[in-house]
């Protein structure tokens, strides 16, 4: 029961008195900047790609040593507050942009790069794309270095929807997704995979309905203070609850994580999944799959979220990620320096080709090879509107609160009065 | 032997008063330099590490504050209004008193069973009782884990019975109405062995005179447990049931990896509701204020179960 108290407060000085122990340890090591990066990568593969620049890196700069710190994604960001206002603060960690890095703008734990990247006449800041840039920038500064985006749109297996008679690339509307997912249930197939116990899969529902129902005018009027109870939030609830009342999901899909979605997925045992842009790539088909192998390519079709007729949401409207790095207050200077060298052409092109991402820099489009990944990112290059993930972008409270509504309202336990309610009264607290 | 000795006790400590005074002012004089010694540290210690923590969550309790620089944004009792109207929070509260409800209905009756059983002389009693104490050992996380591996409606062993039986395998863990009875199985199997290590100590403490002397009068079996054996264990009982009440309270990690709360918040406690609502949301002063509610209905079920139950042990 006393671990809940004041937690925070034991924490730092748990950490000041650690921090001094290892003050006493580096002061007297050298002149060596360290860079402390802090990362939630758990595909090795990734990892060894960006060890490998970062070793590049440590053969230019032999004064600098880059070192890999590790933490769990819900743990990240349940230890990053404390983390950062302490003394062993990283260098440089993981963000997803939106309220959560403006609140930690707000409390100057983190270190603008506008300078770094204005520097040389902007070369750092022209190598990238703008849309991205703007996506870190608050206050006219930018607060991290873009690194990728993302889109997310439905992967389907597409011998499961032969057998089902269902054609994937006529799917359009809303109601066209709902008679394919009818069908599928009438051949005996399981429609959708879901990972209703992480919650934040769902959102994606939510979210990209949301966005079809009202439009991005309509959606930014609501961030801006409008607020979520109007008529086409309401409606959007009411097409999730509908959808659930199908039972389009897996068999104890509100318990399964996104790891076991993806494995419902990539084992062929559902045949939709509403995933992540490289949800279609062998890397990540055979991290998911339970056999080691997953679904070959060129079994895995893909349609963008279909709009909802008469609403003024395009099908153009992306929703996706942003993804960067942030330098901390007090990191050494030459973080700025270094990500500038991992976020250029050659580096950015090199993850791309071998880690299934989509690069903001510019001119390392040719490093994404795979052919689903660059349908993903032409779709991307035409979007009207790019939306980041609803639980970044409103901010660490109200987007947990629109994750937990999204579990709810798939699973009927909610009306979407209600829902909204808990998401507005959420959202009230933050203006 | 009880009547005895509190009849006798009056007029023995009447007797003895003054001298006892007299020594007790001795050895307080004596203790003084071992106060002086030995409590600053353990004062400073329990100040800083507990104390202040407690009155800063209070002190955080009464602002809108996502743990970044200083609370600012003063809202008054805002904080503990909406725990008081959130759903998740009362679940967590029913599901806090049935944890009780089945170390008491069930765990602790089953722990005293199997206690009677392992403390008799027959073969393997000791192998019984470590193979019963193990789960206790087992880390909370671990447990968690493990146990979302058998509940696993793909690959579990539960569907494996179940599929071994032509039935199709159940999703208890994915199941708002089921969940939670799944989770408290696992507090019984994970924390009975505990219970029954307490048992098994009381039990042997008990003279084997007195359940002599209970076959001789013609006790049976049943009247030789109800009777004498009951009574004479019941400090342990009280212990045991204290220890069931402040264990739901503190339950956290073994839920986390078991369903995080989910579904529906269907399985939250106290402290696992305090960590996805106030951590996890990065609502530092919400989660202050459950914080805080948490602390007194902790004090207030120690101080009254100790006031009324427990006070002549």
């Amino acid at each position: 029961m006393n671990m809940s108290f004041g937690r925070l407060a034991r924490h730092r000085l748990a950490i000041a008195l650690s921090a001094a122990a290892l003050m006493a340890g580096v002061s007297s090591a050298s002149a060596q900047s360290v860079i402390k990066w802090l990362h939630l990568e758990t595909n090795a593969e990734r990892l060894g790609t960006w060890q490998e620049i970062a070793a590049a890196y440590e053969a230019e700069h032999p004064d600098v040593k880059i070192e890999f710190q590790f933490l769990e994604n819900e743990a990240f960001k349940a230890k990053l507050p404390t983390l950062l206002q302490s003394n062993e603060a990283p260098s440089m960690f993981y963000t997803w942009a939106g309220g959560v890095l403006k609140a930690q703008m707000q409390t100057g734990a983190i270190r603008d790069i506008t300078a770094a990247m204005d520097a040389d006449g902007g070369a750092w800041r022209n190598s990238i794309n703008p849309a991205a840039v703007a996506a870190m920038t608050f206050e006219d500064k930018v607060w991290a270095a873009p690194i990728q985006s993302g889109v997310v749109s439905f992967f389907y297996n597409k011998e499961l929807f032969e057998q089902a008679g269902v054609d994937g690339t006529a799917i359009a509307t809303w109601d066209d997704f709902l008679g394919a997912v009818q069908k599928l249930k009438d051949a005996g197939i399981t429609p959708i995979a879901g990972g209703g116990g992480d919650k934040w899969p769902l959102h994606f529902y939510w979210s990209y309905l949301a966005m079809r129902e009202l439009g991005h005018d309509g959606f930014e009027a609501a961030k801006n203070g409008e607020g979520f109870t109007g008529e086409g939030f309401v409606a959007a609830s009411q097409k999730l609850i509908d959808l659930g009342a199908m039972q389009p999901f897996q068999e104890g899909y509100l318990g399964a994580t996104w790891p076991d979605a993806m494995a419902t997925f990539a084992d062929g045992r559902a045949a939709i999944v509403l995933g992540f842009e490289n949800t279609a790539t062998p890397t990540i088909q055979r991290g998911a799959a339970t056999d080691g192998e997953g679904l070959a390519q060129d079994n895995i079709g893909r349609f963008p979220f279909p709009v909802v007729e008469g609403a003024p949401g395009l099908i153009t409207d992306d929703f996706g990620g942003i993804n960067g790095w942030v330098v901390t207050t007090n990191a050494p200077p030459e973080t700025e320096d270094f990500l500038k060298f991992f976020t250029n052409a050659e580096n950015s092109a090199k993850i791309a080709e071998r880690n299934a991402i989509l690069p903001t820099t510019i001119g390392a489009e040719v490093g994404v090879k795979d052919p689903s990944m660059a349908e993903a990112a032409a779709q991307k290059a035409q979007a009207t509107w790019h939306q980041n993930y609803l639980d970044q972008d409103l901010g660490p409270n109200v987007g947990r609160v629109v994750n937990d509504m999204s579990a709810e309202l798939a699973a009927g336990q909610i009306s979407p009065e209600d829902a909204l309610q808990q998401i507005q009264d959420a959202f009230s607290l933050e203006m | 032997m009880s009547q005895t000795s509190s009849i006798s006790a009056p007029r023995a400590l009447s007797a003895r008063t003054p001298a006892i005074a007299r020594r007790k002012s001795n050895r307080v004089r004596g203790t003084w330099p071992v106060l002086v010694l030995f409590l600053p540290p353990a004062l400073l210690l329990f100040t800083v590490f507990v104390i202040l923590p407690m009155g800063e969550a209070a002190w955080y309790s009464f602002y809108n504050w996502n743990g970044y620089g200083l609370p600012t944004q003063w809202i008054g009792t805002k904080n503990y209004e909406l725990i008081f109207n959130n759903g998740a929070f009362r679940q967590a509260l029913i599901n806090n008193g049935l944890i009780i409800l089945v170390s008491i209905v069930i765990q602790i009756p089953l722990a005293l069973w199997i206690a009677t059983m392992v403390t008799h002389r027959i073969k393997g009693a000791v192998m019984f009782r470590l193979l019963f104490f193990l789960p206790y050992v087992l880390a909370d996380v671990a447990a968690g884990m493990i146990w979302r591996f058998v509940y696993d409606g793909q690959f579990g062993l539960v569907a494996g019975i179940f599929n071994a039986m032509g039935m199709s395998a159940p999703f208890w863990l994915a199941d708002r109405q089921v969940a939670f009875y799944a989770v408290l199985g696992v507090i019984v199997w994970k924390y009975f062995g505990f219970h029954m290590m307490l048992f098994v100590a009381g039990l042997q403490s008990i003279d084997k005179s007195v359940l002599e002397a209970a076959d001789i009068d013609g006790a049976t079996g049943w009247q030789k447990f109800y009777r004498v054996t009951l009574p004479m264990l019941g400090s342990t009982v009280r212990l045991s049931v204290f220890f069931a009440v402040i264990g739901s309270l503190q339950l956290f990690d073994m839920i986390m990896p078991l369903t995080g709360g989910g579904p529906s918040n269907a399985t939250q406690t106290l402290v696992t509701f305090l960590y996805s609502f106030g951590v996890m949301r990065m609502q530092v002063g919400f989660g202050s204020a459950v914080g805080v509610v948490l602390f007194v209905i902790c004090v207030v079920l120690a101080f009254s179960y100790k006031r009324i139950f427990m006070k002549n042990d």
